[in-house]
């Protein structure tokens, strides 16, 4: 009886834990970025707010206009 | 070569794409897939814009030139791909794969620089040599 509440338990942890492996990659995923690349095949990516918003709203008008 | 064909066949092996702009730098719209002329050349302005934006930020010893970018929103992606002096800038549904995107466009560029084959000219069809009739001299008839 015992055994069988700890596999409950552990499986229950384990469930939880790739739930929320998931999601975070879904969520990082869903992050609005810019990657650029050159070249001599380096590339560049922009996620942090600063530096990539001018670059984002760019990309959101061409959105808007290509409907 | 004429960017319509090159743009229909980009729709048809491309389901992710919904719009795309060919351009030249200066902002000469080439071919479109949108209705709208005047908001062809808006996108086109638009990309070149955030292409000059890109272009900026490569790293400070870095030479090489600009060669494609995808911008990932929550609405969607835009991509933009050089080859040579033309540019494609093409939008998709949020979370496109970014590399079939990126080899389509790149595709229909180079599509675009290929030269259209020189059609055969048309041959007149060889004349056959007719059968020799056998030239069958009337019997007389007998009978008659």
């Amino acid at each position: 009886m015992r055994s069988r509440s700890v596999l409950t338990g552990v499986l229950l942890g384990a469930g939880s834990v790739a739930g929320t492996l998931v999601f975070r990659r879904r969520l990082a995923r869903r992050q609005e970025r810019v990657d650029v690349y050159f070249g001599d095949g380096s590339m560049v990516s922009l996620a942090k707010p600063g530096e990539a918003e001018p670059l984002l709203r760019r990309a959101r008008q061409i959105l808007d206009l290509a409907g | 070569m004429d960017a319509a064909p090159a743009l229909e066949r980009l729709r048809e092996i491309s389901s992710q794409v919904r719009a795309a702009v060919i351009f030249e730098r200066g902002g000469t719209v080439v071919g479109s897939t949108l209705d709208d002329e005047e908001r062809a050349k808006q996108v086109a302005a638009e990309a070149e814009a955030l292409l000059n934006d890109a272009e900026q930020r490569r790293r400070a010893d870095g030479e090489a030139e600009f060669a494609q970018l995808d911008v990932a929103l929550r609405d969607g992606s835009v991509f933009v791909v050089r080859d040579g002096e033309r540019l494609i800038v093409a939008t998709t549904a949020p979370e496109p794969t970014v590399g079939l995107v990126f080899y389509d466009l790149k595709s229909t560029l180079r599509e675009l620089e290929t030269k259209p084959k020189p059609t055969p000219r048309k041959r007149a069809p060889a004349k056959r040599k007719a059968p020799a009739r056998a030239t069958q001299a009337k019997k007389p008839d007998a009978k008659s």
